[in-house]
């Protein structure tokens, strides 16, 4: 347990993804079988156990340690479990003459020989234990595990056993890890993953060479989805040609899979993965219902409220809800639209090209028949133009009402198989031209990494009337890319250079009508908030332009991002009539 | 008649001032006649009229201000009893830095304690803390809260030699304050069996020089000259804390940012840091010590200087002992201001 809490203090500090993915390969290579799987268990998701309550583990604690010292601590250091594990008085294992006599404000049991040292647990033990102990039987267990750990060791038990362990690890990069022992991919991994359950023994044993490759014996099995390149406007059009491609709309969802089956006893099986693999068929029962057939369809999650796709904003509410409840279902019916068959009663379509899986696609979808799950349709065109056209107004090319869910176009190789990961070629995005605004810089925070001695993340704010009848900044958002380097250590320059005032890592840098820095942001959308003080927030904003030549004065106001808020909420209210949200 | 504390130790604007002796321990202020506990920059600041203080903290601030950092200096030897005025003064080692002393102060049979800064864990570059039995103990309280209890720092040594050995294409920037905590990683790498070169920032050149001169074995710790920064990859590179932060850092080949200090204990303050190599390494008394020491000297009043005074200040509450805290201004949050700004221009 100890070498695991290590290994997550390293990982929670190292912000490099090539870093995190050494220290992954490094543990992963010399931690013991069953504790490492327990370990990738825990950083996937995959453990399940009966969670603490922090008001035990406060107990714990305060039965401990005088409370005045202990809330005098917690208030310091603002962390329940990290303040209990830094806390927590332990035997004190060095010889009297080294660290000598008691040690206070804490009740001790110093070692002697009668008193060996306790045992230090396992992952694997604590992770088998909690599974089967009786809810009466836990404080204790926890308390004999907190006094043989080290402090590490106590702050990722307690992370673990409260169900709040954040490493900064995703599933896919640990499974990137354990790939890269024997040389796979993750998507090799992945291929195998939903077979497996934790420790994992057969899973390390393939990728050691000391085994076969694990059989999966999932009737609805995940598949790492094939994904897309950005397209570059200025070169790559010049390389291709219109005929060879199809088009389809990119939809402002989320990417799914639907994948039908029957187990061994003859009994369906219904999942819907997120495009990581994630398992999210808990969160939408609505559409798993819908999965009555043999076969695996790639397509995009979407809310549609009177066969109208809704923005994300409608999508975002229902995701944002940890409980599904009737009222949920209903206000946000979950629908898919299709737009490729990875697999059918038992056949794997994936090496046929697009074209014939785009045919089996739609025989297959107008065979189901069913409300919930349609077909994603082509854009028609013949030339880069008219694409162009297509995208800049979706609607007059067929899209609808539905227009304000697209986010570009999807360009696909006709003559392409389905290929898991990123191949460069045969499948290109263009998205549709972002949002952009002109905001003026109000704070600067320094990056990490590589980037510890740079001020490269800008909180930005835009115009807004002040009751007095001036104006004042408001913050909007804030970006840490679109930069070059050069442009970087610029803007470093300018926020030294420019400081009022300073807030541990956060500068406010000068702003206001006289002087102040323009940063062009590009975004994808905007979505009400309250955490914000303006109350809005927008999507994958990022600096677009340093406008080193514009006075702040002339920067957008809140009223620009208002508009584009408007228009992404002019979806239909539940249960209204299309007639009555037009209106 | 007999004394009470406060007529050996009172409060003026530029700090601890005893009226007896007419002198100050450790003004903020220039005065007329200062006793200096250690050399560190919020403790021993130049200007004064005359200084009292170990041999090798009035070399430490020679080294820092110039030899004209006072008008007269008297060295102060371990254990020898000084008159100054009415009082009796006497030295004691502290375990803090090189140098570093606590301040007896002792009249008609009562005795107060100036600790100044102190830690009781073992340090290669220092001499060990001695216990001096008052009636008034006056102590820091830089770590005064029962989480911090810090760990051996030979595990947080092995945690930067491990780092290195898993990205040795990756320079260690290691933020240690330039007089103490610097030479005593140094030590502890030695210690720990890295026999490679120790690259130091100009800043803290001159001080490791220093503590070499007194004896301590440091071995090669070469300047890092600012045109091979690119090339040293796989090295350890000591420099002040701010440095990190300043654009001296940059052109290290991919670094990893570590410190070391007493403040690594809490994730906020490490994430606030920026660091992602945080080690655990104080010259502070942790709460245990602080305990401890309060218990060991026997003082039946204890006055609280600087830190987290109110947990320190309700223990001793609860051990029956009279604290109070004093609130002393313009003692480093981190022990030790430094004046580096200047210097990192001329790395």
């Amino acid at each position: 347990m100890n070498e695991f809490a290590h290994l997550l203090d390293r990982l929670a500090y190292e912000p490099r993804r090539n870093a995190k993915l050494r220290l992954l390969q490094d543990y992963f290579t010399h931690a013991p079988d069953p504790e490492r799987g327990y370990a990738l268990a825990a950083m996937t998701g995959g453990l399940t156990f009966r969670e603490a309550k922090p008001a035990m583990i406060r107990g714990l604690a305060e039965a401990r340690i005088d409370p005045v010292l202990f809330a005098l601590s917690h208030n310091y250091v603002g962390d329940l479990a990290e303040t209990t594990a830094l806390i927590w008085p332990v035997p004190d294992p060095a010889p009297p003459e080294d660290r000598g006599g008691t040690r206070d404000g804490e009740a001790i049991a110093v070692l002697g020989h009668n008193n060996p040292p306790p045992h230090v647990p396992t992952l694997a033990e604590v992770v088998e234990t909690l599974a089967t102990i009786r809810k009466a039987d836990l404080p204790g267990h926890i308390a004999t595990w907190l006094d043989a750990l080290d402090e590490t060791g106590r702050w990722a038990l307690l992370k673990l056993i409260t169900g709040a362990l954040r490493v900064g690890v995703s599933a896919r990069l640990a499974k990137t890890a354990i790939g890269a022992l024997g040389g796979h991919e993750a998507d090799a991994v992945e291929e195998v993953w939903h077979g497996l359950e934790p420790p994992y023994a057969t899973l390390f044993a393939w990728v050691e060479g000391r085994g076969e490759r694990p059989t999966t014996r999932n009737p609805a099995p995940f598949r790492p989805p094939m994904l897309s390149h950005p397209i570059d406007e200025e070169g790559d059009f010049q390389k291709l040609e219109p005929q060879l491609f199809s088009a389809e709309w990119k939809w402002d969802g989320i990417r799914v899979q639907l994948v039908g089956g029957r187990d061994e006893a003859g009994s369906r099986v219904a999942r819907i993965y997120s495009r990581t693999g994630e398992d999210i068929s808990g969160a939408f029962p609505d559409l798993a219902d819908a999965i009555t057939f043999d076969g695996a369809i790639d397509g995009e999650l979407l809310i549609l409220r009177e066969s109208r796709v809704q923005s994300f904003n409608v999508l975002q509410q229902r995701l944002n809800r940890k409980a599904v409840t009737p009222k949920l279902l209903e206000e946000f019916p979950a629908h898919a639209r299709a737009y490729d068959l990875m697999a059918a009663d038992g056949e794997d379509l994936r090496p046929l090209p697009f074209t014939e899986r785009r045919a089996r696609l739609e025989a297959f979808v107008a065979a189901l028949d069913h409300a919930r799950i349609d077909l994603s349709p082509l854009v028609a065109f013949a030339t880069w133009d008219d694409l162009a056209a297509a995208r800049a107004d979706p609607a007059s090319v067929g899209a609808g009402e539905d227009a304000d869910a697209i986010e570009g176009v999807m360009l696909k190789a006709r003559d392409s198989t389905y290929l898991p990961g990123r191949p460069k070629g045969p499948w290109w995005k263009w998205k549709r031209e972002p949002f952009r605004v002109d905001t003026v810089m109000m704070y600067a925070q320094r990056g990490h990494g590589k980037r510890s001695s740079f001020y490269s993340d800008y909180t930005f704010g835009v115009w807004r009337a002040h009751e007095d009848g001036g104006r004042e900044l408001v913050p909007v958002g804030k970006a840490y890319h679109g930069f070059t380097d050069a442009e970087l250590a610029k803007l470093d320059r300018y926020v030294r250079n420019n400081t009022t005032k300073r807030f541990g890592p956060v500068r406010e840098v000068a702003y206001g009508l006289d002087h102040g820095l323009v940063l062009e942001i590009a975004f994808e959308g905007v979505q009400r908030s309250t955490r914000h003080k303006s109350g809005v927030a927008m999507r994958f904003p990022r600096v677009a332009r340093i406008r080193w030549d514009k006075p702040a004065a002339e920067a957008d106001a809140i009223d620009a991002l208002e508009t584009i808020l408007a228009r992404g909420e002019r979806e239909i209210a539940p249960g209204s009539t299309i007639a009555g949200a037009e209106a | 008649m007999t004394l009470r504390a406060s007529d050996l130790l009172t409060l003026t604007r530029e700090g601890l001032y005893c009226p007896l002796g007419d002198f100050h321990v450790d003004p903020t202020w220039a005065v007329p006649r200062a006793l200096i506990t250690h050399g560190h920059a919020d403790h021993a600041r130049s200007g004064h009229d005359s200084v009292l203080a170990t041999r090798q903290t009035l070399r430490i601030m020679a080294v820092r201000y110039g030899e004209d950092f006072c008008r007269s200096r008297q060295e102060a030897k371990l254990g020898e009893a000084i008159r100054v005025g009415e009082v009796t003064v006497r030295f004691a080692p502290a375990g803090h830095v090189l140098g570093s002393a606590q301040i007896a102060i002792e009249a008609q049979g009562v005795r107060v304690v100036v600790s100044g800064d102190y830690k009781r864990a073992p340090d290669p570059t220092c001499l060990p803390f001695e216990v001096v039995p008052c009636d008034v103990f006056i102590t820091e309280a830089t770590f005064g809260l029962p989480v911090f209890r810090m760990p051996d720092t030979r595990l947080e040594v092995r945690k930067l030699l491990d780092s290195v050995a898993l990205f040795p294409e990756r320079a260690h920037i290691v933020g240690a304050y330039a007089l103490g905590k610097a030479q005593r990683v140094m030590a502890l790498l030695r210690e720990a069996g890295y026999d490679r070169p120790i690259y130091l920032h100009g800043a803290m050149e001159k001080l490791t020089e220093f503590y070499k001169s007194e004896g301590i074995p440091l071995g090669e710790t070469p300047k890092v000259v600012a045109t091979e920064r690119g090339k040293l990859h796989g090295a350890i590179v000591l420099c002040p804390p701010s440095a990190i932060q300043d654009v001296w850092s940059r052109k290290f080949p991919d670094p990893v940012t570590s410190f070391a200090s007493g403040w690594m204990r809490v994730r906020a303050r490490a994430r606030q840091k920026g660091a992602e190599l945080p080690l655990v390494i104080s010259d502070h008394s942790d709460w245990p010590d602080l305990c401890r020491t309060i218990r060991e000297t026997g003082a039946g009043e204890v006055w609280v200087t600087h830190g987290q005074e109110d947990a320190l200040v309700h223990w001793c509450g609860t051990q029956g002992i009279a604290a109070k805290p004093l609130h002393l201004l313009g003692y480093g949050d981190d022990g030790e201001a430094e004046p580096v700004a200047a210097a990192e221009e001329a790395a």
